[in-house]
């Protein structure tokens, strides 16, 4: 289980977090949703070791993650899909998914099968550089890249981010179906209404603060979130 | 890829049978020819070793003048007084090159983009300054009385060596983590490589094959002084590796080569056009930007600076 109690984080003298706690349990599919810059992403961030916090703590099952530097966490299985997809664009497919099992020493021939099989675009292009993909395809390369380090945790920041709608009911489904394979999932969603159909529970941060939370079917149904959030 | 493994060292050996033999040839050919060849290898090893920093792992150093004249004047001073053979103190000469890069790069590594370079460009110019104050390798004086030992032999033993390991580097597990780190470091991060460990492996290595290339200028020019070390030098292996394309390395090796011969085709200009001022340098220069505005990505294409959001 991920558990974040109480973190504060500082960007400078900008208080960004303010005593920020959730809690993931394994096999669940949590989301984060906000508006843009209440502290979703720095969230993030902060579990996966790129940024500090001053305050607080964050665990993984028995591991205070705190402590660790962002390899070292991501040896953990707690691998994330940074906003914006950064892909090695210069690499090809291939090498991108090589790298996301950088840090494996076991064979990868069934993972790197059943991440074709999610996403069988990305095994015509194989050969191809990143750089040369459509946004979409980008962010299935992103999905499938952090799927090859067997992830137990898999942080997904905005994965529907500048995505045609039929292919984020798409890239929706199959983080449902990866999940399904036993990763558990902290989802980062702009997309509310989206995101809230999926997720087992959710939080709702504003301002760096978590200002409710509630299954994913309470919080589409509740009134403010309805009006600050899903548009109605 | 088992196939590619097996061709390397076949490369290897026919490069050693071939090396063997010209040396063989070479000292019947016109000396200055000689020297020009003797160069070209050393620039080899400069660019491409520098161009494992700055074209795999994306880390822009402008120190690579620096260590190379810590693996000279080191490995000189090692056979100067103490007589050690050539081989050994070449390798000494790169390691401790390879130790200040250690050094260096442990607190400069944190650095990013333009702040590296003003970092590795201060601390090539501390060298400099040190070599000029110290008096056992002569200071300002400068070092006479290196023994001769370069040869063609030695040279492109080396090339063979620097063309061979960066090459097994790039294809191998840990050279896709440095490029990785060049093409995004958060994500290489993200993905649980130790980016700061593989930075300062890429300077060490860039490091240690520059001083392996002092160390054989040492002994071709027998004689050193700190003012070959400035950093216009570094500017000179930099323009090499940006011209032949940064991360290709056949593709910075060939522009090695070619930047060494043309300034002395070039020589010729002079008679071409019949003139008492020398065009040699404007040409030169002439040609280098021509060169970049119609590849911009080097002769051999190596990967394009994609331009950062934030």
């Amino acid at each position: 289980m991920l558990k974040v109690e109480g973190i504060d984080v500082y960007y400078g003298v900008i208080r960004a977090l303010k005593e920020v706690s959730l809690s993931v349990n394994d096999g669940e599919i949590v989301t984060l949703i906000g508006a843009n810059g209440a502290g979703k992403t720095t969230t993030l961030k902060t579990i996966s070791g790129l940024i500090r916090p001053r305050k607080g703590k964050i665990t993984f099952n028995d591991y205070d993650l705190t402590k660790m530097a962002p390899h070292e966490i991501a040896s953990l299985g707690i691998l994330q899909v940074p906003e914006g997809r950064r892909v090695f664009g210069n690499l090809t497919v291939m090498e991108n998914l090589l790298m996301g099992a950088y840090l494996r020493k076991d064979d990868i021939s069934k993972d790197l099968e059943w991440v074709f099989s999610l996403f069988p675009r990305l095994k015509e292009r194989q050969k191809q550089k990143a750089g040369t993909l459509s946004g979409g395809e980008q962010q299935m390369l992103a999905i499938a890249r952090a799927l090859m380090g067997k992830p137990r945790v898999m942080l997904l920041d905005e994965p529907s981010l500048g995505l045609a709608p039929l292919l984020v009911l798409n890239i929706f489904e199959t983080i449902q179906e990866i999940n399904k394979q036993g990763v558990t999932i902290l989802l980062v969603e702009q997309n509310a209404y989206m995101a809230l159909q999926i997720a087992h529970r959710a939080y709702v941060i504003e301002t760096g603060r978590v200002v409710m939370e509630g299954t994913g079917r309470e919080l589409l149904n509740n009134e403010a979130v309805k009006k600050a959030y899903l548009g109605g | 890829m088992e196939n590619l493994e097996r061709f390397r060292y076949i490369f290897f050996i026919f490069g050693l049978v071939i090396i063997y033999l010209v040396n063989i040839i070479l000292p019947y050919i016109n000396p200055y020819y000689f020297q020009i060849i003797i160069f070209a290898g050393i620039n080899i090893v400069l660019a491409v070793s520098l161009n494992v920093i700055n074209g795999l792992c994306g880390q822009f150093s402008l120190g690579h003048a620096g260590f190379m004249a810590v693996g000279a004047y080191f490995s000189s001073f090692l056979t100067f007084y103490y007589k050690v053979p050539f081989p050994l103190a070449l390798i000494a000469g790169g390691v401790l090159a390879g130790l200040i890069g250690l050094g260096v790069g442990v607190p400069t590594l944190r650095l990013r983009g333009d702040y590296l370079a003003i970092a590795t460009l201060g601390m090539g110019e501390i060298i400099r300054v040190i070599l000029f104050n110290l008096d056992i390798v002569g200071g300002a004086r400068g070092f006479p009385g290196i023994p001769k030992y370069t040869s063609f032999f030695w040279v492109y033993l080396v090339v063979m060596f620097v063309l061979v390991s960066s090459y097994s580097l790039l294809k191998s597990p840990q050279g896709r983590a440095i490029l990785s780190i060049r093409e995004d470091e958060i994500a290489s991060e993200a993905m649980g490589v130790n980016t700061t460990r593989f930075k300062i492996f890429a300077f060490i290595f860039g490091a240690f094959w520059a001083g392996v290339a002092g160390g054989l200028w040492a002994h071709y020019l027998q004689f050193l002084h700190p003012s070959s070390f400035t950093f216009m030098k570094s500017v000179e292996v930099l323009v090499m590796i940006v011209l032949g394309g940064l991360g290709s390395i056949s593709g910075v090796a060939i522009s090695a080569v070619f930047l060494t011969i043309l300034p002395e085709l070039l020589r010729y200009a002079k008679v071409l056009f019949n003139t008492t001022v020398d065009p040699r340098m404007v040409i030169y220069s002439l040609l280098l930007i021509l060169t970049m505005l119609l590849r911009p990505q080097g002769l051999l294409g190596g990967y394009r600076r994609k331009v950062k959001e934030q």
